[in-house]
């Protein structure tokens, strides 16, 4: 009965929804609203047993009526210089017609109507949480919406368009990749018109390139990479904050390096700054430099506005060096350049992910030069270390071809330093992480492609010395799979915050969002997501994804983290739930730097937890049974967190065995 | 304000006698207006009278419906002299005597040709506001049925056999496809009107399941630019449906025109005489006005760069009346000598400064230019100190002015609406670029300075009896210190602002909103002072005229009000769109306005007598932005379609389509020196166009003059000469400023 009431709402508004893409196709005399739907509003306000007659005389005026008002509706949105419809747009057209308009459907978006079926019967409704007041009451108030202001910009200096952040990017990226894969090809004619601003000349020419295309030979014009002085002072600054000791600065020149539209022009200058700095910096073994210098091509690869394949000759040298090279620090015994090593191989996964073509070959060649340098037997365990987590990075096939079947030998590798006479604490180490390493990446990996039973003997005789220990986390893989099938159907998430300072706030992504609280629910120590599932079990309803935001409170840095906990079936775990944590959390945990559109675009079933953390302050998501320790440092958070996590089993709190 | 009143106390003189005596008969007009807005004009008698004044057509049928309507009112006096204005015989009201009334049509079409200038009676102005130099057409008129007013009003009382309909149309397609090549496009256009009025003849006879296979059969063949109307009419399966339906209504009350060569006519007319094909004669001859041209028929683009509005093409008697496009003699203002000294340094500069203005002044020169209207063909508000004061700033500035052209095209500075949250429905700037106003979905009008200069109030009354009114800096003191700020916010209106313009002396701003009325604000104040009414729905766009004192508003009630500041009723009533008239333009000699609408039409009216003097047709979408050339000269115009068209309004034909924008055109201007039209748009661009290269490259020879056929070459490339991407900005506003900077104006959609 209570969606009853409800089901009388949406048919107001809905239909003329639908019409719009109905028409879009003119269906001559398309649309007519169901009969039933007339019945069912007739026995709301009292009125029993329409003829069919009269429910069908009425449907069809009330349609023909609908669309008139959907009609003049779209007048006021033209005049109102929009292109989406607004509810007010029909209240507006309502009045038009001397009709009273419907209070109360004020929506800037989209309307979530949800469809359900049961019981022989269809139904549009609206989707109403539930909503704890006293949640609200102790919801800090979200930000006040600014008011309207005026900005001023130059769109365009005596015919050039200035690359400043206010425009948009000078060479879209579709453009720079067309440019540098196929450098002869003239601009697709969609993009002609970009072409026509950078200059008059190269408008022309990608005009008449089409014609001529087979015909003439045309050489590539000569790019010209002056900065001006601005960019200059840019550069300078930037390349100082991001190498500096201060690190809210570098917090915010590796934002503006990630963020920025205009710094195409700068892209040779950036790439030749990382290189340099990293053969030098890798001779005098300055970690600290050199994981300075990783974060500016994370920064450049997150840079949505930039195509890097022309630059990978000078990066992924720099990286790999950043991977296996012998001796990164000055005290290789103390020093964390393991992390150091995650975070390159990282990088280099994903540049191989995105720039590897059938012509550059860059994944097969990466994955040649990480196994031969691995098989050789006089290889440093620093750089056995390196070669395995660049391999293992590239996924769960190159883990299944490649490191699966050598794990015999590095076993007994290991074992002779483990268990042999003590050579020297530094091998110790070493062999220490490499061995957490493969359990770490190949206990999932055979999870998968191994039918269970785990037999602890069936493992030492096909893996050697590394058998058993793979065998128990083969099986806390298991356990932990199992266990998420069965949260997936609960979908219930519970962190809990032992710290009373973790505050729960509005996703103010920039504005993007709006305000809109109601998704957010804040407890005060311990947090708890409800699937937002109506209740109709019968409809298998697509998985929901939830993104937790953490932000930093760094001075102005904005830096926000969006971590995509998918409860997908496949990509199996939600995140924190997990015992071990950390060799499970890395094809699940999704890093994206915020304020991005993508997040508020998609479907309604997103919420957006936003968890700000104090800087330097250390505080753990501890779900049920284990600890996660993310400790973030107030800035790096992006690659503090992966740092962390890749320790994390040395550092194991979760990983007991 | 009471200067401005004060400075024009000769010119209300003048125009009194003018005003009162057109006060009349707008008054009385505006009656029947408001029967054209009533939600049902179900009645027979308000329809007719509508029309009239709608001035859709000159026909005698129309005027007999008149003339009935009259005597049906008992307004006897009137009957006879309406009936004594048109020549008709006394007879012809007589619906038995009626037969014989073929005979008088031609005196009917002779009698109302009026010379609108200075008729004075109601009737004429009713009948004469409408196209000027009208004629009957003959043609029509002569195979008509009998003049009776139930005829005309409910057109589609005929009975045909329903299952015919589709195999006359079909037969009449299989006709136009076998004839002739040239001929074809040309018989072509048929298609579409016939289509309608066919479909809605099914609908009126209660013939839905004809109706909707008709329909549902032939839609498809109809031209992709009429789509918007097909839908509408796609939704209308009832008669009742057809009760208060504008758009319907539309194609009943106006005859839809086509321009066709007598070869192709005689050709269509043997064909349906041969075949026997009452019905589609019967509609060609009622509903449909055929324009026939000697010569050779026209060509596919031809037809489809004309065609696509509501009512098929302008009449070519339509556009006849003589236009007086040039600009105004400027006033003669002394330069003060301090400020010669200041340039005197740069001695030989100066004549060379000079010159450009002369050039785009085009006035300046002593003698007359022939198509510039009398000084006083339209009483002007005189000139103030404060408005001599702003002419030679006005002057000074122009001579800092960059020459642009497409090797130098001017700088963009984009002012961007943070925070607007899609409620920016409007902006305008100053002419002199100081002050920039927004309108608001919030219904607030917004202003804002753009300039270190802040804003301002006046203090109160009481405080402004403490000033010493002797002093030199009196206007400096009677300013309150305490309530400057950048930003000022204007609260009055009740809906939507959709339109803003400021006048010229600055001193004034008029807003246009959803709630049906304009307001009149204070600059000084920043109070409202004005609320005009007239307008009952929403009002689409105001502007100020480009001397002050009038301006001129359209909106939903497609009609477009001609006011004055200080008069609380309009002026004039420019009635003539079958649709809401979406912007409204002054040519830069206030003695004319350009209105754009839904209809896909641009008007052009006189101000002296309220005539529609051209009728552009050829945009294929609702037309949101109106330019004219500094020179007078041109007319540009921007429509839903992603298209400008170009419009020389002396020959009053179409000279040029600039195709690029992929959204709808909210902005177009030229720039100060007329060699750059920049327009902004949906799309998120400002686009740059030579108009220089656009207008020389004209052949207006006689041929194309006599006919108005045009042939547009596609050089939209060519004349394209920058394309600027803003990053999320629709660009709604665009504005020069006197030393042609390009101003652009949007809100950011994040």
């Amino acid at each position: 009965s209570d969606y009853k009431t409800k089901s009388g709402l949406p048919f107001c508004h809905c239909p003329t929804k639908l019409h719009f893409e109905k028409l879009a196709k003119i269906q001559p005399c398309s649309v007519i609203l169901p009969t039933e739907s007339m019945k069912a509003m007739a026995e709301s306000v009292g009125v029993g047993q329409l003829q069919e007659e009269s429910c069908v005389a009425i449907s069809e005026e009330v349609s023909y009526r609908i669309k008139e008002i959907a009609q003049d509706a779209l007048k006021f949105m033209h005049h109102g210089k929009r292109r989406k419809l607004t509810t007010s747009d029909i209240d507006n057209a309502l009045k038009l017609k001397n009709v009273e308009p419907l209070y109360g459907f004020q929506s800037q978006e989209f309307i979530p109507f949800r469809f359900a079926s049961g019981g022989g019967r269809e139904l549009h409704f609206y989707e109403e949480r539930e909503v704890d007041l006293s949640d609200i009451i102790n919801t800090p108030l979200p930000r006040v919406p600014l008011d309207v202001s005026l900005k001023a910009h130059w769109l365009s200096i005596e015919g050039v368009q200035p690359a400043i952040p206010e425009n948009p990017p000078p060479a879209p990226k579709e453009q720079q990749k067309a440019e540098s894969t196929e450098p002869l090809k003239v601009a697709k004619p969609g993009q002609e018109e970009e072409a026509a601003i950078q200059g008059k000349s190269q408008g022309a020419t990608a005009a008449d390139g089409k014609g001529k295309e087979k015909g003439l030979i045309r050489l590539k014009p000569r790019s010209t990479h002056e900065l001006s002085v601005e960019q200059q002072l840019y550069y300078k600054e930037i390349t100082e904050a991001c190498v500096g000791s201060c690190e809210a600065k570098r917090a915010e020149a590796l934002q503006s390096i990630a963020t920025d539209p205009g710094l195409y022009q700068m892209l040779p200058r950036f790439s030749t700054f990382i290189s340099e700095g990293v053969r030098v910096n890798v001779v005098q073994n300055n970690l600290a430099l050199l994981i300075y210098l990783m974060r500016m091509v994370k920064a450049l690869m997150d840079n949505p506005t930039l195509y890097l394949e022309k630059y990978l000759h000078e990066l992924i040298p720099a990286v790999v060096t950043c991977i296996v090279s012998k001796q990164l620090c000055l005290r290789p015994d103390v020093d964390n350049h393991w992390a150091l090593r995650d975070f390159a191989a990282r990088l280099m996964a994903q540049s191989c992910k995105t720039f590897s073509t059938t012509t550059n070959n860059i994944q097969s060649r990466i994955t040649k030069t990480f196994t031969k340098s691995w098989l050789d037997d006089k290889t440093q365990w620093t750089t056995r270390y390196g070669c395995i987590a660049g391999l293992a990075e590239l996924g769960p096939d190159v883990i299944k071809t490649l490191i699966l079947p050598r794990l015999t030998v590095e076993g007994a590798r290991i074992k002779a330093v483990m268990e042999g006479p003590v050579v020297s604490n530094i091998d110790k180490i070493g062999a220490d992480h490499v061995q957490s390493l493969l359990l770490k990446h190949c206990a999932s990996v055979i999870a998968k492609i191994r039918p269970q039973p785990d037999n602890v003997e069936q493992y030492r005789t096909d893996y050697g010395y590394l058998g058993p220990m793979l065998c128990s986390h083969v099986m806390k893989a298991r356990t932990q799979a199992a266990l998420q099938a069965q949260q997936v159907n609960r979908t219930t998430l519970t962190i809990t915050q032992p710290r009373p300072t973790l505050s729960v706030s509005q996703s103010g992504l920039s504005g993007s969002t709006g305000p809109r609280t109601p998704s957010i629910i804040k407890v005060p120590s311990s947090l708890t997501l409800m699937s937002p599932r109506p209740g109709t079990p019968s409809q298998p309803s697509p998985p929901a994804t939830k993104y937790i935001v953490m932000a930093t409170s760094a001075g102005t840095a904005t830096t926000q983290q969006v971590i995509t906990l998918s409860s997908s079936q496949s990509a199996s775990p939600v995140t924190s739930t997990v015992p071990s944590a950390t060799s499970t959390l890395q094809p699940l945990v999704k890093l994206e730097s915020g304020s991005g559109p993508g997040l508020t675009g998609s479907r309604p079933l997103q919420k957006y937890i936003v968890v700000s953390l104090p800087s330097s302050a250390s505080s753990s998501l501890e779900p049920k049974s284990s600890v996660i320790p993310t400790s973030i440092s107030s800035t790096s958070l992006e690659a503090g967190m992966k740092m962390e996590r890749s320790e994390s089993p040395g550092a194991s709190t979760q990983s007991p065995h | 304000m009471a200067a401005v009143q004060g400075g024009l106390v000769d010119a209300d003189e003048d125009k009194d006698i003018k005003t009162e005596a057109s006060n009349d008969s707008w008054g009385n007009n505006n009656a029947n207006d408001g029967r054209l807005l009533s939600p049902s004009p179900g009645s027979s008698a308000s329809a007719g009278s509508n029309k009239s004044a709608a001035g859709a057509s000159e026909e005698q049928q129309t005027l007999l419906a008149v003339l009935q309507f009259l005597r049906k009112n008992k307004l006897t006096e009137s009957v006879e002299i309406l009936r004594r204005e048109a020549g008709l015989p006394e007879d012809s009201l007589e619906p038995k005597g009626a037969e014989s009334s073929g005979a008088g049509s031609g005196g009917a079409s002779g009698g109302v040709d009026l010379e609108g200038g200075d008729a004075s009676s109601l009737l004429s102005r009713v009948t004469a506001s409408s196209t000027a130099g009208a004629q009957a057409p003959t043609k029509v008129a002569a195979g008509e049925d009998q003049p009776d007013v139930n005829v005309v009003l409910s057109a589609y009382s005929q009975q045909g056999d329903p299952a015919l309909y589709e195999v006359y149309y079909s037969g009449l397609k299989r006709f136009i496809e076998s004839v002739l090549d040239c001929h074809r496009a040309e018989l072509s256009q048929v298609f579409y009107p016939l289509f309608v009025h066919m479909y809605l003849e099914l609908v009126y006879n209660n013939h839905e399941s004809e109706a909707k296979a008709f329909f549902e059969k032939f839609s498809g063949d109809q031209e992709c630019y009429y789509e918007d109307d097909l839908r509408v009419l796609s939704s209308l399966t009832k008669k009742e449906h057809m009760r208060g339906n504008e758009t319907l209504l539309d194609f009943r009350t106006s005859k839809f025109v086509l321009r066709i060569s007598r070869d192709s006519y005689q050709l269509l007319k043997r064909h349906l005489q041969e075949r026997q094909n009452n019905q589609i004669w019967n509609i060609i001859q009622e509903h449909l006005y055929i324009d026939i041209f000697d010569g050779m028929p026209r060509s596919k683009s031809q037809i489809d760069a004309m065609s696509g509005s509501l009512a098929g093409e302008a009449k070519r008697e339509a556009n006849k009346a003589k236009v007086y496009y040039g600009l105004l003699k400027e006033p003669e203002i002394e330069l003060p000598l301090d400020d010669e000294d200041e340039e005197a340094e740069n001695e030989e500069g100066k004549p060379k400064k000079k010159k450009p203005k002369k050039d785009s002044l085009g006035s300046k020169s002593k003698k007359q230019d022939p198509n510039a209207p009398s000084q006083n063909r339209i009483p002007l508000p005189e000139l103030k100190d404060s408005d001599k004061l702003d002419k030679i700033m006005y002057m000074k500035e122009a001579t800092k002015r960059i020459r642009l052209g497409p090797d130098n095209l001017p700088s963009i500075c984009f002012y961007s609406f943070l925070n607007a949250y899609q409620g920016l429905t409007a902006v305008d700037f100053t002419d002199d670029s100081s002050l920039i106003a927004g309108g608001f979905a919030d219904s607030t009008v917004r202003v804002w300075s753009v300039t270190p200069k802040k804003l301002r109030k006046v203090k109160s009354a009481a405080d402004l009896n403490l000033i010493d009114k002797e002093s030199d800096d009196v206007l400096e003191r009677i300013m309150d210190e305490k309530t400057a700020s950048e930003s000022k916010i204007l609260c009055g209106h009740s809906g939507p602002v959709y339109g803003i313009s400021f006048s010229p002396d600055r001193n004034y701003l008029l807003s246009s909103s959803e709630d049906g009325t304009v307001r009149l604000w204070s600059l000084q104040t920043f109070t409202c002072l004005v609320g005009y009414k007239g307008h009952n729905y929403p009002v689409w766009d105001t502007q100020f005229s480009p001397h002050g004192y009038y301006f001129v508003s359209g909106g939903h009630d497609r009609v477009a009000r001609l006011w004055a500041t200080d008069h609380y009723q309009p002026l004039r009533m420019f009635s003539g769109h079958l649709a809401d008239v979406t912007c409204t333009r002054f040519h830069p000699n206030s003695n004319y306005v350009a209105t754009g609408s839904s209809d896909r039409t641009i008007r052009l009216w006189d101000v002296l007598n309220g005539n529609c003097v051209r009728i552009f047709t050829g945009h294929k979408g609702p037309i949101h932005a109106l330019a004219f050339s500094p020179n007078g000269k041109f007319l540009a115009s921007g429509a839903t379609d992603g298209r400008v068209l170009l419009w020389d309004i002396g020959h009053g034909l179409m000279v040029g389509e600039l195709k690029g924008h992929t959204d709808t055109i909210y902005s177009l201007r030229f720039s100060r020196d007329g060699e750059i039209l920049a327009s902004g748009s949906m799309d998120n661009t400002v686009r740059l166009w030579d108009a220089t290269k656009a207008f020389d490259d004209l052949e207006t020879d006689d041929f194309t003059a006599a006919t108005g056929h045009i042939h547009l070459q596609d050089n939209s490339q060519e004349l394209l000469l920058g394309t600027y991407m803003t990053k999320s900005t629709p660009v709604i506003h665009l504005h020069f400023t006197r030393r042609n900077l390009l101003l652009a104006a949007g809100a950011y959609n994040p």
